[in-house]
């Protein structure tokens, strides 16, 4: 599952990859015209759209990409690189760059593209992006307050209008080809041409445009990675498989005092369940969290086995089905319910005087377990906490 | 190139960028980076004194080359380069709208560039680090750059016409 660095490829590998990607960027950048200050301000002067239809339809492209490979769980949007929302700084550093974009003809992706293939207005350009980043670091205490003002956060704009993700990517594909539309129909009266197309193009942006909606229909329509794995985990032809997995609350309790580093005893419920009262030695890992990105190791693990309790039998067995989704480790349920165990091992009645003397056995085994459960809970405090991982959110941005 | 071929073909490699790396293209970062570096070699006493200077070195204990976007930008021109070369582009020539000289041209080149660089640090990125990164993760924050420089650019644009057109 992407992004592979730094999860799968390291910092270092990661460096070899951006001068590949680098090289990609600056082709495709040179191929569009990016290199020709004249078409990037033509936009301005509605003499030439180019510029707006590569970086529109390139930001459109990658955004149907990201949801696509989001809603298939091959990328993990929760962890990429959202831009912060500084309002003023974003505001206030936008007008600027676009009075810069007027005066000096290129933006610093496309000046430097411009210099490497020898247009001298955009080395002096590139020279002058130099002392604008100079002068800001100079000046920065002076501009802290304003640059640091108004932080709402790696925010998304979907998020910030209340709306899913798949209804503004939509919406801003229908803004982007009405754009397109519109912008070719300026430029048509400005340079005085016949809005004609080249024959056989029609065809072709037709074809482009339904593929994008098409993309965007089934991130919008069709069940994604998750769905699909909560529509399977729910049949309960399948839950019945689990059966063949459970393991009853005595031998568990065997096992938590004998052999404690064989298992993982995961609580599958609420955290504020979980806290209420949970099985000694066990760690939380609530349902709804059990496919986020920090928690799969311990599914993918051949070390240990995973034992799976919560208070229902549907909620344990769809638990250890989605396990299997998760990794491969071996994963077991407990037989007994939360509430069943603890009433079991520390509110068991003592029996009777006369009773049998397997019952006395039980009885016997039991406290004695639930008072080494104990005592192994108290004497491991601080490792039985579950060892926080922390999620590392990607750092980028300029 | 037809321009939406382009297009796509530019948000696909963004796209793989963040897939393989998390977060998306961006330009401006390697300028400072680059003048960190060469403040640190020309004045480091300045860098220790400065916070700016000293939280960038704390922050980052690689140095400020080990950085992303320094090898992305030094792809971008040899990208830039190769395309220029086997398109027929490259060559020393000097741009400019039908009514200005050499010399203003190169001064509004500097004094843009002065401005882009400055507008750049203050909203954490450029066109392509903010806007267009910021467009395929719908970042709020990237898309109000957006709107903001093309909103000012086109504000200005009339009072700037006699640098570009007749």
């Amino acid at each position: 599952m992407g992004p592979l660095v730094p999860y799968i490829v390291s910092e270092e590998f990661g460096l070899v990859i951006a001068l590949a990607i680098g090289v990609a960027f600056g082709f495709v950048l040179e191929q569009g015209g990016f290199s020709s200050t004249k078409k990037l301000v033509g936009l301005f002067y509605g003499y030439d759209f180019t510029v707006l239809r590569v970086f529109f339809t390139a930001g459109i492209t990658a955004m149907a990409g990201v949801l696509l490979l989001g809603h298939y769980g091959i990328l993990d949007t929760s962890v990429i690189y959202v831009n912060p929302a500084f309002i003023y700084a974003a505001l206030i550093g936008g007008a600027i760059m676009g009075v810069g974009f007027i005066i000096g003809g290129f933006c610093p992706g496309t000046g430097v593209c411009a210099a490497a293939i020898g247009k001298i207005d955009a080395m002096a350009f590139v020279g002058g992006i130099f002392l604008g980043v100079f002068a800001f670091m100079e000046f920065f205490p002076g501009l802290e307050k304003m640059y640091t003002a108004h932080n709402l956060g790696q925010i998304r704009i979907s998020e910030w209008l209340g709306m899913s993700d798949i209804l503004f990517g939509i919406l801003l594909s229908v803004v982007a080809v009405g754009a397109f539309i519109g912008t070719w129909m300026i430029e048509n009266r400005v340079n005085k041409r016949k809005p004609e197309l080249a024959p056989g193009m029609k065809n072709k942006y037709a074809l482009a445009m339904a593929a994008l909606f098409v993309v965007l229909g089934i991130v919008a329509f069709l069940p994604g990675k998750e769905d699909i794995i909560h529509m399977q985990i729910a049949k309960a032809k399948r839950q019945q498989t689990c059966v063949f997995k459970e393991i009853p609350a005595d031998r568990l309790a065997n096992d938590i005092v004998n052999n404690f580093y064989s298992l993982n005893l995961i609580d599958v419920r609420t955290p504020e369940e979980f806290e209420a009262w949970h099985l000694p030695m066990a760690i939380n890992i609530p349902f709804d969290q059990m496919l986020e990105r920090q928690n799969i190791p311990i599914f993918n693990q051949k070390l240990r086995t995973n034992i799976f309790y919560a208070d229902g039998d549907t909620l344990v067995r769809m638990a250890c089905l989605k396990a299997k989704y998760a990794g491969n480790s071996d994963n077991m349920i407990l037989r007994e319910s939360a509430s069943e165990f603890k009433k079991l091992f520390f509110e068991a009645e003592p029996p009777a005087a006369g009773a049998a003397k397997a019952a006395i056995n039980i009885w016997n085994f039991r406290t004695d377990a639930a008072r080494k459960m104990q005592e192994m809970e108290a004497a491991m405090k601080s490792r039985s906490a579950p060892a926080k991982r922390e999620v590392v959110t990607v750092r980028g941005g300029c | 190139m037809n321009p939406y071929l382009a297009g796509v073909l530019l948000g696909l490699v963004l796209l793989a960028t963040i897939y393989i790396t998390g977060r998306g293209l961006g330009s401006s970062g390697a300028f400072k980076n680059t003048i960190i570096a060469t403040v640190e070699a020309v004045a480091p006493s300045h860098v220790d004194n400065t916070p700016f200077y000293r939280d960038f070195m704390e922050a980052n204990p690689g140095g400020p080359w080990k950085n992303f976007l320094v090898f992305q930008v030094a792809g971008v021109i040899i990208g830039a380069f190769f395309s220029g070369v086997i398109s027929r582009r490259a060559g020393l020539k000097l741009d400019k709208g039908p009514r200005v000289t050499n010399t203003v041209r190169i001064i509004a080149a500097i004094v843009g560039g002065a401005l882009f660089g400055f507008g750049s640090q203050i909203a954490r990125g450029c066109t392509s680090g903010a806007a267009l990164s910021g467009m395929a993760v719908l970042s709020l924050g990237g898309i109000l750059t957006m709107a903001a420089i093309f909103g000012a650019g086109y504000a200005v644009a009339w009072f700037f016409r006699k640098l570009w057109i007749n």
